[in-house]
């Protein structure tokens, strides 16, 4: 079609909307949002005639090259490191995606102006496309990768891990709760405009860098969708920006959404990008490079920042915060180490670092070595079987941490880690911001203002909670992760194939019991829990227990 | 200027990772192996749908993790009165010492349900793009060839309001009644044939828009706004669309598709469409018409009809709940039955405005309903009373 048509189509398709004479739709979601019904226009400016064709032709080069991969062989030439964190990573991705699409209709009563449900329902078949070719993604890799296992029993392991409910965060926080905090700020505005570029664009480049095209095509062609999403979520937030009443809940939602996507993003995508790669080029971008790029410049002083004259109240203190984490803090090593020293406990093989690697983070990241050196040649010792254990019930001068009952990602960054008894548990979280959110953002009251639209934290928070007490091979087995010989584990901390190099159910039965930190801390008296409180907070980096002497 | 600097790239390494290089527990293992398929074999489509939604009765061991403020998350089974086995079984209770365990996959009856289209992205961007394609060049063609002049004043005036106002009945299902159920459905199996359906819909409504902006270019004196003022006032109207509003305003999930798919689309929808518009545009000499509005009927009967009725089915020979699910859709069948023979009954008058007249209205409902009541034996339901109105 001619620019001109398109236009008059686009046009045309105005002509549709329409207001209900005899019946309202159905209201299902609540927001405290207020939003004046005002004249907008489509931010999309898609009609179905020319997106259905330009999404058949993206599909068309992704097929094309899928097939190309297979016949060229590609897995001869993919570094299993890399592919094996994508059994984690894909298992999480297509729930993300097709949450995303459920959380369409959150806008549709909410937001009153008819123009924009055009294209939040295109949005919607989007995420099915980006929901379903992630899973072909995965079930291609199933087919022809080295190593099946973990990617056949993927999700059922996202389901029961605790990798699992790191992601699905990133998916439930889409559906529901406030409808604009869910569908709007946290989905648009915070993930989808800040985030997928480390997901979309960072992460596939790392993929080519290790031998693996197949990743790149099927991103970048989502990533294609997604600048649609971004307009869709902008024009959401200008119209909520418009009434002043909506502004201290943009402030709340701003900072929970951030906070919640910085811990939950970062850690799995820094730890695939700095752990999962082989290319260790000193000019090729740390993660903490892209995330300078891409979040703090791009999203944060580009688009965040201009917002502000309109009354946007910007969580500064919480960006910076997140940057000073990941480059002074080492929050992404300090998350790979943790998910190495758990490696029992996942469905994917987690390559040991080399003199190469030690070589490259000591470069990148100055210091590395004194930090975290130490643990990794432990964890090269520790990887294949010899009468030890597995490195995490081994002493390796490593406590294991609490979880943070808000991200659920552990309490890493010693210093930081908050208790507070809430709703009848004394609970840990990992940094102040993770007490707020649930203490404060996530309850009926804020700051003295009725919030009864806003979302519930619930579910069983710690993962190690359901499995205090059991015998590790008991864990394992109740969550699947044994091979198809019965014994053998998905998981292994090496990638030698060599069934006598490998892990089994054996040398985990030998094992001390799995504790829950959590159980142990509500076991406490007020007085223990504040000297074990005292303690945690003197221990790190890499998860060292504090200096016996004050 | 350019100067040639050696640029960093990373270099290709063999490393063998290729399926079967070695042998290993699990190395054969290339199945995925957490569902049980429908049929003997595991579909590709099967692959990319099952359990992408998790539910907390099977495996999601530490259930869902963020709520609505009345503490509920994920998808309450109770979004429908409509009920498959299993559901009335408490989600299993997680704490200090449980394990993970829940009930056995599939845990409840809503898991069975597969989309016969077997619908995911690449099926349903090829099958969108086919038809938008078909019918761009059945319109254009039909423009080079000059075909519009051949329509007489008052088909094009039928065709300007009628077959105009009916894609506001497309858009205000498509949108607001099956795009909103993709979020209340507990699989992803019903929650993406869902979907598709929306998008069959809000692609017929643009169908219908465009070529009515194309015939306002093509034709002198065709207002291309009366599709408008129609819908708003046409007494003749007024009953579709009470009826249309009110399939959007209803809460529970099931009720909205089976309203739509088993009462309103057969008895208003295949009336008007199949019953009217296609017989009537050939007499007045309109061939193009039949093409355009064919796409969306296509959609219906052979795609949209056949996901509902798998759905519904499963539902009413259901090994726990089948009478109890037949007794609520036979409560929802006489009442939709009712207003949509009103809407029908409330259309009659279209069927004498072109100059040919197509078959007798009563005729073509006699039509509609023996279809209906053919899919309602299909489901395995009674024919309600109402429906001899
Ligand atoms: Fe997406
Ligand atoms: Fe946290």
């Amino acid at each position: 079609m001619s620019r001109q048509s398109v236009a008059r189509a686009h046009q045309k398709i105005q002509e549709l909307s329409w207001e209900p004479l005899y019946h309202e739709p159905v209201s299902q979601y609540g927001t405290d949002y207020t939003f004046q019904k005002a004249q907008k226009k489509d931010p999309l400016k898609q009609v179905l005639r020319s997106y259905f064709p330009m999404q058949e032709e993206k599909d068309h080069r992704v097929y094309g090259a899928s097939d190309g991969a297979i016949r060229g062989n590609m897995f001869r030439q993919v570094q299993e490191r890399w592919l094996e964190w994508q059994k984690l990573f894909l298992s999480i991705i297509p729930l993300p995606e097709i949450s995303a699409a459920r959380a369409m209709p959150l806008l549709f009563r909410t937001v009153p102006n008819p123009e924009l449900h055009n294209g939040q329902a295109i949005q919607m078949i989007d995420e099915v496309r980006h929901s379903t070719i992630q899973q072909n993604l995965k079930r291609l890799y199933m087919n022809n990768y080295i190593d099946p296992a973990g990617f056949n029993n993927s999700l059922r392991n996202f389901q029961n891990d605790y990798c699992g409910t790191i992601g699905r965060q990133f998916a439930e926080g889409f559906i529901t709760g406030d409808a604009i905090t869910a569908a709007s700020i946290y989905l648009t505005i915070v993930a989808e405009t800040a985030f997928t570029n480390t997901l979309f664009v960072a992460m596939p480049a790392e993929a080519a860098a290790n031998g693996d095209y197949l990743l790149p095509t099927v991103f970048h062609s989502v990533q294609s969708d997604e600048s649609r999403h971004i307009s869709n979520g902008y024009a959401t937030l200008l119209m909520a920006l418009a009434d002043e009443g909506n502004h201290q809940l943009l402030e709340r939602d701003l900072r929970y959404a951030w906070w919640n996507n910085h811990r939950v993003v970062d850690a799995a995508i820094g730890t695939f990008i700095e752990y999962g790669t082989k290319d260790r080029r000193k000019d090729r971008e740390s993660y903490a490079e892209m995330w300078r790029r891409w979040i703090y410049d791009d999203y944060y002083r580009s688009y965040l920042v201009p917002l502000e004259k309109y009354g946007l109240v910007i969580p500064h203190d919480l960006i910076e915060e997140s940057w000073n984490q990941i480059w002074n803090k080492g929050y992404v090593h300090e998350v790979a180490q943790f998910f190495s020293t758990g490696w029992l406990a996942n469905y994917w093989r987690i390559d040991p670092m080399t003199d190469k690697d030690f070589e490259w983070f000591e470069y990148k990241y100055p210091g590395w070595y004194d930090r975290y050196g130490k643990w990794w040649e432990n964890y090269n010792r520790l990887s294949t079987p010899n009468g030890h254990h597995p490195i995490v019930a081994e002493d390796v001068d490593y406590q294991y941490p609490h979880r943070c009952w808000t991200c659920m990602v552990p309490c890493l960054v010693r210093e930081d880690m908050v208790i507070d008894e809430v709703d009848g548990q004394v609970r840990t979280y990992c940094h102040e911001a993770c007490r707020w959110t649930d203490v404060t953002a996530f309850r009926p009251t804020y700051q003295g203002r009725q919030t009864p639209n806003m979302g519930q934290l619930i579910g069983a928070r710690e993962w190690e909670t359901l499995y205090h007490g059991w015998n590790w091979a008991d864990v394992v087995t109740d969550m699947g992760y044994v091979r198809d010989d019965g014994k053998t584990l998905v998981a292994q901390p090496h990638l030698n194939l060599d069934p006598k190099k490998m892990w089994t159910l054996d040398h985990l039965r030998r094992m001390p019991p799995l504790q829950s930190p959590n159980v142990l801390l509500n076991e406490m008296t007020p007085e223990e829990r504040e000297a074990f409180h005292a303690n945690y907070v003197r221990g790190g980096p890499g998860g060292r227990p504090a200096p016996a002497d004050a | 200027m350019t100067t040639a600097t050696e640029r960093s790239v990373p270099k290709p390494v063999f490393t063998d990772a290729e399926a079967g290089a070695k042998e290993f527990p699990d190395s054969t293992a290339r199945r995925f192996n957490y569902y049980t398929p429908q049929k003997r074999k595991q579909t590709h489509y099967e692959d990319v749908t099952v359990e992408v939604q998790p539910d907390p009765r099977h495996y999601l061991s530490q259930g869902w993790l963020y709520g609505f403020s009345d503490g509920r998350g994920g998808y309450p089974l109770e979004w429908t009165t409509l009920k498959a086995w299993g559901s009335d079984r408490p989600v299993p209770k997680r704490g200090p010492g449980s394990g993970g365990k829940g009930y056995d996959w599939p845990a409840h009856g809503w898991h069975e349900f597969r989309d016969p289209n077997e619908e995911w992205e690449l099926t349903l961007y090829r099958y969108n793009s086919n038809v938008v394609r078909q019918v761009n060049q059945n319109i254009e063609a039909a423009r080079r060839s000059k075909a519009f002049d051949q329509w007489n004043p008052n088909w094009v005036r039928f065709v300007e309001r009628n077959v105009g106002a009916w894609m506001h009945v497309d858009h205000g299902l498509g949108l607001y009644l099956f795009a909103n159920a993709n979020r209340r459905a507990p699989t992803n199996m019903h929650n993406n044939a869902i979907s598709v359906n929306s998008m069959h819909l809000i692609r017929a409504a643009q169908d219908l828009a465009l070529y009515n902006l194309t015939l306002s270019e093509e034709i002198d004196g065709f207002d291309g706004k009366a599709h408008v003022e129609t819908w708003d006032s046409d007494p003749a109207w007024q009953g579709v669309r009470q009826t249309a509003e009110a399939l959007t305003a209803v809460d529970d999930w099931c009720e909205a598709v089976f309203a739509a798919n088993v009462v309103f689309e057969p008895l208003v929808g295949e009336l008007f469409r199949s019953h009217l518009v296609q017989h009537a545009a050939p007499r007045n000499g309109d061939f193009v018409t039949p093409t355009v509005v064919g796409a969306g009927e296509y959609d219906y009967a052979e795609r949209d009809l056949r996901y509902t009725k798998a759905m519904f089915e499963l539902l009413t020979n259901d090994r726990e709940f089948a009478d109890h699910n037949k007794a609520i859709m036979q409560r929802w069948l006489s009442d939709w039955v009712s207003q949509a023979i009103k809407a029908a009954r409330t259309l009659q008058p279209l069927w004498s405005q072109p100059d040919a007249k197509p078959p007798r209205f009563e005729d073509g409902l006699d039509r509609a309903k023996s279809r209906f009541s053919g899919i309602l034996s299909d489901l395995g339901l009674d024919t309600p009373k109402e429906l001899a109105q």
